[in-house]
């Protein structure tokens, strides 16, 4: 029996009964459909994630006082620990291959200007913030290079806080307060956008001294280490740790690289993505309930014809060949019409709902259409072999 | 041409066993029009099943074409069938979603026959047997006796040795079933041989040889007589 027959006689099989195919390939294809959408929005959180971490560039390194085992943002500071100061600041930038060493404080205060008042974030940073994180200046420049522990009261503004508080107008060499100190705007940033959620435009920048003072802290919240891209994270890392071990005598500190970071998240977000893939696969399981049940209706009501065509030369592996076939086609034109529908609502999603985190993942799509297929073969199998281990004469006779 | 020696075909009915064919006997030369009668339970069917090789006996050996098929694998019996053997059933047997053309083709399609020759043939066929217009039709389209026709039209279609016909005008009314004898005399008269297997006398009489059966014994074959 030749391919294109087997695949013929398959297909005017489905098609003969077009309403109860369709129903069964659709239990498959919503399995699939659910496939793609899941494993889509994992794959769309995950990117949107990385890429969050990733805008100031791979080659970061950030330094936190407290050691913590695990990778967590560190929220207060033990009472044992010995703070970061801008001291260390200053010393990590004679660390091997480190460009900048940025001292930073951030908190929320209230800025006025005007006559207008704001609540805006508060980056208290060191004066090569906007170098090591690639931003911008609009209008006037960055923090001085002022001394470190008595830098002048000036602010550089957010884009959004300087369009807030003075729409168009010069804010340069303006007094304003913050959280009640006074400042003098000596720049506007260029607009940002969002990291995890913050509105870097609605920031203020101020020197780190001015931050410590602000938040009323003793030590830094991070600092932030820009290295030369070509060295290795390894040694990066080890210089770092010498200078602060020195200084501090004990490890009370974290150094967390951009690369483990991401590790960690893209670990998580894998065990995301997994469950959301088994999921998916449970559904794929019941369409091939679905295909299973068919396939056995199938061979029972037609059992006098797989009489006929053993009577006329068929032989068992054609028979087997003929149902497994059936069962692989409803498999497959049902995980095909669910991939269809699922790509089809990620587009309306990415039309409609930009900001909705949702990409196409290609292995996940290919491995949903050959699992439909698979799935179509397991059920198929045991009511295929049914049928090619009747004898003709008792399916012939069967009404 | 056929021979069966000795064959016996038992079957297991509750506790008892049932001889279907007791020590049957029985040889088929090429262009014979055999009639096989008896009553119900007379062993015909299994008789015709036998040598149709969809059936296989228990005793005795079965010599086809000079062959001894009786020890065949499935495989190779699905051969035979295929080369040698048509059947005509009382229940046509079309597959109802096939055009009369595809239901005729199907012997040459599961034989891997390529598409144009066996298309060219099952139109040869169909038109020998007076469906050159129904071509496209399907069964439900067509009569009771334009559904036998393609029947017998697949039947034929390889060019078997042996027709075997089972009560074939059961299910037709009585214009349709003179058609349908006459065309498979027809056919038997261009050389097949046909056994006919029938309750109706007025059928088995117009054979030329008539097998009559009972309890799995061949009783009268005049045939047999006439040598």
């Amino acid at each position: 029996m030749l391919l294109r027959d087997v695949i013929r006689f398959t297909a005017q099989s489905v098609l003969a009964q077009r309403m109860r195919s369709a129903l069964t390939a659709l239990g498959l294809g919503i399995g699939v459909t659910a496939v793609v959408l899941l494993t889509s929005i994992g794959a769309g959180i995950n990117l949107y994630i990385v890429e969050q971490f990733t805008q100031f560039g791979t080659n970061t390194i950030a330094v936190q006082p407290g050691k913590a085992s695990t990778f967590g943002i560190s929220a207060g500071v033990l009472n044992s620990v010995r703070p970061l100061s801008l001291q260390d600041a200053e010393a990590l930038k004679r660390a091997p291959y480190v460009l900048h060493s940025v001292p930073a404080v951030s908190g929320a205060a209230s800025v006025k200007a005007r006559g207008r008042e704001r609540t805006v974030n508060v980056f208290a940073v060191g004066p090569q913030f906007d170098q090591a994180f690639k931003f911008h200046v609009s209008r006037g420049s960055f923090l001085p290079n002022d001394d470190l522990e008595r830098p002048r009261a000036v602010a550089v503004l957010g884009a959004r806080v300087y369009s807030e508080l003075y729409g168009s107008a010069n804010p340069l060499n303006d007094r304003i307060r913050i959280g009640g100190d006074r400042y003098r705007v000596v720049g506007v940033m260029e607009p940002k956008g969002d990291m995890l959620g913050i509105d870097l435009d609605d920031t203020v920048y101020i020197p780190a001294a001015s931050g410590l003072a602000l938040f009323n802290r003793e030590g830094l919240h991070e600092i932030d280490i820009l290295y030369d891209e070509r060295a290795p994270v390894d040694e990066v890392i080890a210089g770092i740790k010498r200078i602060l071990l020195a200084r501090h005598g004990g490890e009370d500190f974290t150094i967390i690289d951009q690369q483990q970071m991401l590790d960690v998240l893209g670990s998580i977000i894998g065990v995301l993505t997994f469950g959301i893939a088994v999921l998916g696969g449970i559904s794929l399981l019941v369409g091939g309930v679905g295909i299973f049940t068919i396939m056995t209706i199938a061979v029972r009501e037609r059992t006098p014809e797989i009489g006929l065509l053993r009577a006329i030369g068929a032989k068992r592996r054609h028979i087997l060949q003929l149902f497994l076939g059936e069962a692989v086609l409803l498999a497959g034109l049902g995980g095909i019409a669910g991939l269809l529908v699922g790509l089809g609502i990620v587009a309306v999603v990415h039309l409609t709902i930009p900001a909705m985190p949702a990409q196409i993942a290609p292995v996940y799509v290919v491995l949903a259409e050959t699992i439909a297929v698979i799935i179509g073969l397991i059920a198929g199998v045991l009511p295929a072999h049914r049928a090619a281990a009747l004898e003709p004469l008792e399916a012939l006779r069967t009404e | 041409m056929m021979r069966l020696e000795n064959i016996c075909r038992d079957f297991q009915v509750g506790d008892q066993v049932v001889h279907a064919l007791d020590h049957v006997d029985l040889e088929i030369k090429p262009g014979e029009y055999i009639s096989i009668m008896g009553p119900s339970g007379s062993g015909k069917s299994t008789l015709l099943n036998i040598l149709g090789l969809l059936d296989r006996p228990n005793l005795g050996t079965y010599w086809l074409n000079g062959a001894d098929v009786s020890s065949l694998d499935d495989n190779a019996l699905a051969e035979q069938r295929q080369q040698h053997i048509g059947f005509i059933f009382q229940a046509f047997h079309l597959i109802p979603r096939l055009s009369a053309l595809e239901n005729v083709e199907l012997p040459l399609l599961l034989a891997g026959a390529p598409v144009a020759a066996r298309r060219d043939r099952a139109r040869e066929v169909l038109d020998s047997v007076g469906l050159a217009t129904r071509l496209d039709h399907r069964p439900d389209q067509l009569s009771g006796g334009e559904r036998q026709r393609v029947a017998i039209g697949r039947a034929i279609v390889m060019n078997p040795g042996l027709l075997l016909a089972d009560e074939p005008t059961g299910n037709l009314d009585s214009r349709s079933s003179e058609d349908v004898i006459e065309l498979i005399e027809q056919l038997n008269r261009n050389g097949i041989s046909l056994m006919v297997v029938t309750h109706d006398p007025d059928i088995g009489r117009r054979a030329q040889r008539h097998i009559s059966l009972r309890d799995g014994k061949i009783v009268t074959d005049d045939g047999r007589l006439s040598r």
